[in-house]
């Protein structure tokens, strides 16, 4: 079916449901490079306007990437619950647009619509919705995941301590931890990128994790991001694996390029499930993002990056995961081009995501060839408090000196919490006051030199 | 103030196991200032590396030395702006450089390309350095060289429309590779047999991390050298060269 808006005379046609939602799509380098952008302001407001009077209805009988070609369409398709989406089934993408932002439309209602939105829609209505509607719909949604502590409680918020070394040194990456817990970072999980996907390394890094989180008592789960046929590897070896991480996109071919496919990732679920390591509930997965991984695999199929990434969401929700992350500024200057990009993009991944019913966290992230510096990280972090985002990264001095981009500080959390009146993850927060890290409001205390994690290294 | 932080910072001795930025102390819930600042002058340094400029003149008459041709090429980039935003540009030569390369076809064995990559600055300074040592290695091992080449706004792929144009067994391209704030002029190589048009990089194999501080100039001509006869030899560059390659190490 195509779509049409006349301006002045001038009439703008879009071929198909997939074009119209490329051509409204705000701008971004990453659709310029794949060659399906607006080109005009016009005719970006003009996409937008006729995107507003699609029926929802439409994005179940219009797949934008064919059934028969991609699991991912096939998996939105046949898990959309028709019946809660009976509230929702009379809108417009417009009409949805002002029924997000209505008093009256709060977290339960949000909650009992999760299922009955389907990516393509969330993706859809962000297109028509500037950065404040961005922050103030995904506000109202609280989506709770457990492992061994509660994350995403309203007036919560977490991070993720991320303590990566470029030769996994486990000594290297012992004085990150310390240093990043002792600042309070980690009630999302203590959650390493290794240098090298080998097995016996990975194990290593586990079980030093592990080894600190018992002695110490700490109430949350450990990750090392490894390729998901390693994590299945080391269960079956009997690894402390918690968390199992997969990078996902929004396409059954962009998978394909990471050696993955949804069969694979019910296994992995599976088996990390049958450890039962969790405490306080089950959430096993974790799972990252971002914007313009397709178009990096040239896996799009003349899809917008923005609505790539959304139809990743609904691989995420499928395995419940504890947390999920887009990595939004990692890509590059090519895909998103500078600190607006960036900020629009997490925005609205975290809006989407949240919207699908998942437990958003950021990577407030730039490259060095970015058009981006901490200026930009500042607000965007900021808008991200604003906004209910779960967690973000915690990283010595904001530098990881192993994947070579910058994302969030320790200290960028206490600021937050501080500027926000956040909290941590309950159970962490109880943890950090037994430990003499902070006091009961959450401020830091000063270090104790003689505390048992300081002196066991040094 | 900063420094009386840092003294007394009982995190401080975790320093010597990392090069992360830790124990780095804070004032109220904030980063010190000293601290911020070298965080900046890191940045800072990234960041004019991505818009240095290649020193034709000064990489020219350096690379005199060696007696061979030099071109002056330039991707289908006509600016910074234009090859941070559109690197499938930055991969294809401009119809000026394709129209000269036209002129100098001399079916060599290796192709040796210098283009700015992320870090030009990179570029000019490990360039001469690293070729003084190679290419009295590959000329002693009595292979040909091609025209050297400089490119300006280039990316890895370009290489291939270069060393393809001059129908090169072998293509070596020195790049400058994406800045971090640990350091913003480390170069790379990255060798690749039979270059043509729509490679990707699974056929290339790449050193990384040429500059001083890193891989030195003498260990990065030794692991060149021993893959260009290598996959001179097998026929082959990328993986499967890679795979065998134990004496990398």
């Amino acid at each position: 079916m195509s779509y049409h808006f006349t301006i002045r005379n001038k009439v703008y046609r879009f071929k198909d449901l997939k074009t119209l939602l490329a051509k409204a799509s705000p701008y971004r380098t990453g659709d310029v490079l794949a060659g399906v952008c607006a080109e005009s302001y016009e005719e970006r407001v003009a996409a937008q306007i006729a995107l507003a009077d699609v029926p929802l209805k439409t994005f179940l009988n219009e797949a934008i990437i064919p059934y028969e070609q991609d699991e991912i369409t096939r998996l939105i398709i046949d898990s959309h619950d028709i019946g809660s989406f009976s509230l929702i089934s009379h809108l417009t993408v417009g009409e949805f647009r002002d029924w997000l932002l209505k008093n009256e439309t709060d977290a339960d209602v949000l909650r009992s619509v999760e299922n009955a939105i389907t990516p393509e829609m969330a993706a859809a209505v962000s297109k028509l919705m500037r950065n404040q509607d961005l922050i103030a719909v995904a506000r109202k949604c609280e989506v709770v995941t457990k492992f061994r502590d509660t994350i995403g409680l309203r007036g919560h918020f977490s991070t993720r301590l991320q303590p990566n070394h470029p030769t996994d040194d486990p000594r290297g990456v012992a004085a990150s931890i310390i240093d990043g817990l002792l600042y309070g970072s980690g009630d999302a999980c203590i959650g390493i990128n290794p240098a090298t996907d080998s097995p016996a390394v990975v194990l290593n890094l586990l079980n030093l994790i592990d080894n600190l989180r018992q002695q110490f008592e700490i109430p949350t789960q450990s990750c090392v991001l490894s390729h998901i046929t390693t994590t299945i590897e080391l269960i079956n070896r009997g690894a402390p694996v918690d968390l199992c991480f997969q990078s996902i996109g929004g396409t059954e071919k962009t998978n394909s390029s990471f050696g993955i496919n949804l069969a694979l990732i019910e296994e992995a679920y599976q088996a990390t499930l049958s450890l039962n390591r969790g405490t306080v509930g089950q959430n096993v997965m974790y799972f990252e993002t971002g914007q313009g991984s397709e178009l990096s695999a040239n896996a799009h199929h003349g899809v917008d990056q923005q609505t790539c990434e959304a139809r990743a969401y609904a691989i995420a929700r499928k395995y419940k995961p504890l947390l999920v992350n887009t990595v939004v500024g990692f890509i590059g200057p090519e895909y998103l081009y500078d600190g607006k990009q960036i900020i629009r993009a997490a925005l609205e991944d975290h809006f989407c995501g949240k919207l699908l019913g998942l437990p958003m966290g950021v990577d407030v992230c730039y490259t060095n060839h970015a058009e981006a510096d901490q200026d930009d990280m500042d607000n965007l972090l900021t808008l991200l408090g604003v906004a209910g985002c779960n967690f973000i990264m915690g990283i010595p001095g904001s530098d990881d000196i192993m994947l070579n981009y910058q994302s969030t500080s320790f200290h960028d959390a206490l600021y937050l919490r501080k500027s926000l009146g956040l909290r941590h993850a309950p159970e962490f927060e109880q943890w950090l006051i037994k430990q003499g890290f902070t006091d009961v409001s959450g401020d830091l205390l000063p270090v104790n030199p003689s505390h048992k994690m300081l002196s066991g290294i040094i | 103030m900063s420094d009386h932080l840092e003294k007394n910072d009982p995190l401080a001795p975790l320093r010597e196991f990392t090069a992360a930025r830790i124990a780095i102390g804070r004032v109220g819930n904030s980063i010190p200032l000293k601290q911020s600042m070298e965080f900046n002058l890191a940045h800072a340094h990234a960041r004019d590396a991505v818009y240095s400029t290649l020193d034709l003149d000064g990489l020219t008459e350096k690379i005199k030395i060696f007696d061979l041709p030099i071109l002056h090429l330039h991707s289908q980039a006509s600016t910074r702006h234009k090859y941070l935003k559109r690197p499938d540009l930055g991969r294809l030569l401009s119809e000026d450089s394709h129209n000269q390369l036209h002129d100098s076809i001399v079916c060599p064995d290796i192709c040796i390309i210098i283009a700015d990559g992320l870090s030009a600055a990179a570029v000019n300074e490990n360039t001469f350095g690293l070729l003084k040592i190679l290419i009295p290695m590959l000329s002693t091992a009595k292979l040909t060289i091609a025209p050297l080449c400089l490119v300006e706004q280039g990316r890895v792929a370009i290489g291939d429309d270069i060393a393809g144009g001059l129908k090169a067994k072998l293509s070596i391209i020195l790049i400058g590779e994406r800045p971090g704030l640990s350091s913003a002029d480390s170069m790379g190589a990255y060798l690749t047999f039979n270059p043509s048009p729509g490679l990707t990089d699974e056929s290339r194999n790449c050193i990384s991390n040429i500059r001083k501080g890193g891989l030195s100039y003498r260990n990065a001509a030794n692991k060149i050298f021993y893959l260009v006869n290598e996959a001179i030899k097998r026929k082959l560059s990328g993986v499967a060269l890679k795979d065998n390659a134990g004496l990398l190490t």
